[in-house]
């Protein structure tokens, strides 16, 4: 009874604190709508939240919350943070996008920003798009030299084009550097059950790691969170994604495949409070610093000097647009 | 000795009994809603705004209502049949591929009168074409009917992504979806449809598929209640031994219950295809055709239970999100367990307030019977 009554005295603080802040800053009322793997998914979406909580943190600013459950919700819950007065509000992932084009469209006075979103166009929405093969790329040269037995893995979640992207990208960044390399690959399913079945995902990385792998690639959302368990298990590799994987299980992530969707949530509610918002499409790429590498002191062990040296170089080419890394999007296929 | 429980008369079966079972489920919530710091007076009374009265809110209840009334009749009509059909949501996907082929197909050369038939059919067959599949194997060959349908379950997700990812996906993006569907084949907006007449309400996703659903609705109890094949249904359902040797064709009555059911269920595509998305995006089902087994089993394999039990799992979608969006507290795991604790109550522990309501109406309706006395 007495934690119910602390529980309960702290939700009211909480209300009472927000509520003042939000006064403070006037007309400035910026929203979020997660999609469906929910803002807790240790992966892309968290990796919003985790803008969204540095930006609450350093301003003060309540920003209004909502994650999705169905389609319908989706479009509905961006109606509703307009009707709230919201005057900035981040969709995230390109499922939104459909709901995002509408509501902006209705909305000329509300600024809009969309997350792996690049083919609207709309006066008030600003997009961000990944280049998610390059980073994939760097992790695959990290895979290639960590590997010993020469196969290497990959785990997706769902089998849609930017799973496939990743996955493109990872096989050209392990076959130009080591062009013997093998590289399994395997999608967790075919429905949004995929993102978030850390069951099926230690089972495909076993089976990997059974038929040669030792170094697991996954893009998998919640599902990677077996990968990384089975692979650490085994005493084998993996590698993260989005997030900063590092720490889920030190000395057996190599590295993490960073997307720093983190940025873009921050840079969109800076921008928008600081009424500075421009539109149009951002494409984030290596030399952008959009995506890239973690290198932190949970893999310092793992990651040799050379290796370094090697994913700094084609990290270099890259920016440099010497090495040019075909996007499976562009055509629908993986050009080696 | 224990007393024999007497028999619930009907009308505390049919009305009574499910409000007894929502109210438990609604105590269970508020109690864990309490415990989670928040008022659980003023987390239903969100609830119930949220569902009814907000702008605009009716509307999205109406259109979820219209998704569970599809798969709740498909699995009643199954039921009615004694056939368990899990396949509902498989169905439902292949209908928005049938609404989408008969819309990409035909839609473009005919106008909305002709046109728009052609795609709510188009989704019928092809949610029916799904249904008959496991319908033959369990009628012919012996494959359990719960299995098969929930394999064709992933077998049309899987269709579906490699469709939909592939030669359908609309090119210039990456999202997994077709182009727009054709003009002539788009269910008008409900808003849309009242404004001429003078009604004027907010705009929301509730489209003229909520009208094949309550046509749907009148089919279903004409077939099942008034028509031969409806009573073939349901003998097969009591009892097949007894159905087949009064003369019924077991197997067929078995195939074409699940061709209908399947059309059911393949009718959510004209809701949330034709009605909405105007595109066949991936995973538009969204889980309805699992919960239109308890909308079935609350609705009592009734369309007008149906209808209810529909009615209550919209506004509980509906108030749900409200729920998630009013208080920070309350996220939308709260809502599943919410949910869940209504099909908990009203499905599996359906009958546990059987027996002690019914020795109550009993004392109270016949305190003292001479005859028995």
């Amino acid at each position: 009874m007495k934690k119910v009554l602390t529980t309960v005295l702290a939700g009211a603080f909480t209300a009472v604190s927000s509520f003042a802040v939000a006064e403070s800053h006037g007309d400035f009322k910026p929203a979020v709508i997660y999609d469906m793997g929910g803002k807790f998914d240790k992966s892309f979406n968290e990796g919003v939240y985790a803008g969204i909580k540095k930006f609450q943190d350093e301003t003060g600013v309540e920003v209004m919350e909502f994650e999705v459950t169905n389609e319908a919700q989706r479009q509905q819950a961006m109606e509703k943070m307009v009707q709230r007065g919201a005057t900035v509000v981040l969709g995230v992932g390109f499922a939104q996008a459909d709901a995002i084009s509408a509501v902006a469209a209705a909305n000329p006075d509300v600024n809009f920003s969309i997350i792996d979103v690049s083919w609207l166009d709309h006066p008030n929405l600003r997009q961000y798009a990944f280049k998610e093969e390059e980073g994939s790329y760097l992790v695959g040269v990290a895979a290639a030299m960590a590997s010993e037995t020469g196969t290497v893995g990959f785990v997706g979640g769902m089998d849609i084009p930017l799973i496939r992207a990743f996955a493109c990208g990872y096989e050209q960044g392990v076959k130009a550097t080591k062009d013997d390399a093998k590289v399994l690959q395997n999608m967790t399913g075919t429905t949004p059950a995929a993102w978030n079945d850390p069951t099926k995902g230690s089972e495909l990385t076993q089976a990997q790691i059974d038929r040669g792998a030792d170094v697991v690639f996954q893009a998998a959302g919640g599902t990677g969170v077996g990968v990384i368990q089975a692979a650490a298990d085994a005493g084998k590799l993996a590698i993260g994604v989005d997030s900063n994987q590092n720490y889920m299980a030190p000395g057996n992530v190599l590295t993490s495949m960073l997307k720093r969707v983190d940025v873009a949530a921050y840079e969109t509610m800076k921008d928008a409070m600081s009424g500075d918002f421009e539109t149009g499409v951002r494409l984030l790429g290596v030399a952008e610093g959009g995506v890239g590498w973690a290198l932190d002191e949970y893999n310092a062990d793992l990651i040799t000097p050379e290796m370094k040296s090697a994913i700094d170089q084609a990290a270099a080419k890259i920016t440099a647009g010497e090495i040019k890394v075909h996007d499976y999007r562009s055509d629908n296929t993986c050009k080696m | 000795m224990s007393t024999p429980t007497p028999p619930l008369p009907r009308w505390a079966d049919l009305i009574l009994l499910p409000i007894i079972n929502l109210f438990a489920a609604f105590f269970i919530c508020g109690l864990i809603v309490l415990a989670i710091g928040e008022n659980p007076i003023e987390a239903l009374g969100v609830m119930i705004k949220g569902a009814f009265v907000y702008s605009g809110g009716l509307g999205y209840t109406l259109f979820y209502t219209t998704n569970y009334i599809f798969t709740g009749l498909a699995v009643a009509l199954a039921f009615h049949c004694m056939m368990f059909n899990i396949g509902g949501e498989g169905q439902a996907l292949i209908g928005g591929l049938g609404a989408a082929l008969a819309s990409f197909g035909l839609g473009v050369y005919l106008p909305a009168p002709l046109a728009i038939p052609l795609a709510v059919l188009g989704a019928f067959i092809a949610g029916g074409i799904w249904g008959v599949i496991p319908g033959y194997l369990q009628a012919k060959r012996g494959s359990h009917i719960v299995i098969t349908t929930i394999m064709f379950n992933f077998l049309a997700a899987s269709l579906m992504v490699y469709l939909l990812a592939g030669p359908m996906l609309e090119a210039g993006q990456q999202s997994p979806q077709t182009a727009r569907l054709a003009e002539s084949t788009l269910l008008p907006k409900m808003a849309d449809m009242l404004r001429p007449l003078g009604i004027n309400i907010t705009s929301s996703p509730l489209n003229a598929s909520f009208l094949i659903a309550l046509g749907a609705m009148a089919v279903f109890y004409v077939l099942v209640w008034h028509t031969r094949l409806g009573f073939n249904i349901r003998s097969v359902g009591q009892n097949q031994e007894a159905a087949h040797y009064a003369g019924i064709n077991v197997a067929r009555t078995i195939i074409i219950t699940m061709a209908i059911s399947g059309g059911f269920a393949g009718l959510l595509a004209t809701n949330e295809i034709l009605g909405f998305n105007h595109k066949v995006v991936l995973n538009f089902t969204a889980g309805y055709g699992f919960t239109g087994i308890a909308v079935a089993l609350m609705g009592r394999n009734h369309p007008i239970g149906i209808f209810l039990a529909a009615l209550l799992f919209g506004a509980l979608t509906q108030g749900g999100g409200e729920l998630d969006f009013e208080f920070q507290s309350i996220t939308r795991e709260m809502v599943l367990l919410i949910q869940g604790m209504i099909i908990l109550f009203s499905g599996a522990l359906a009958y546990m307030f059987n027996p002690p309501l019914a020795r109550m109406i009993a004392k109270f309706v016949a305190p003292k019977d001479p005859a028995n006395g």
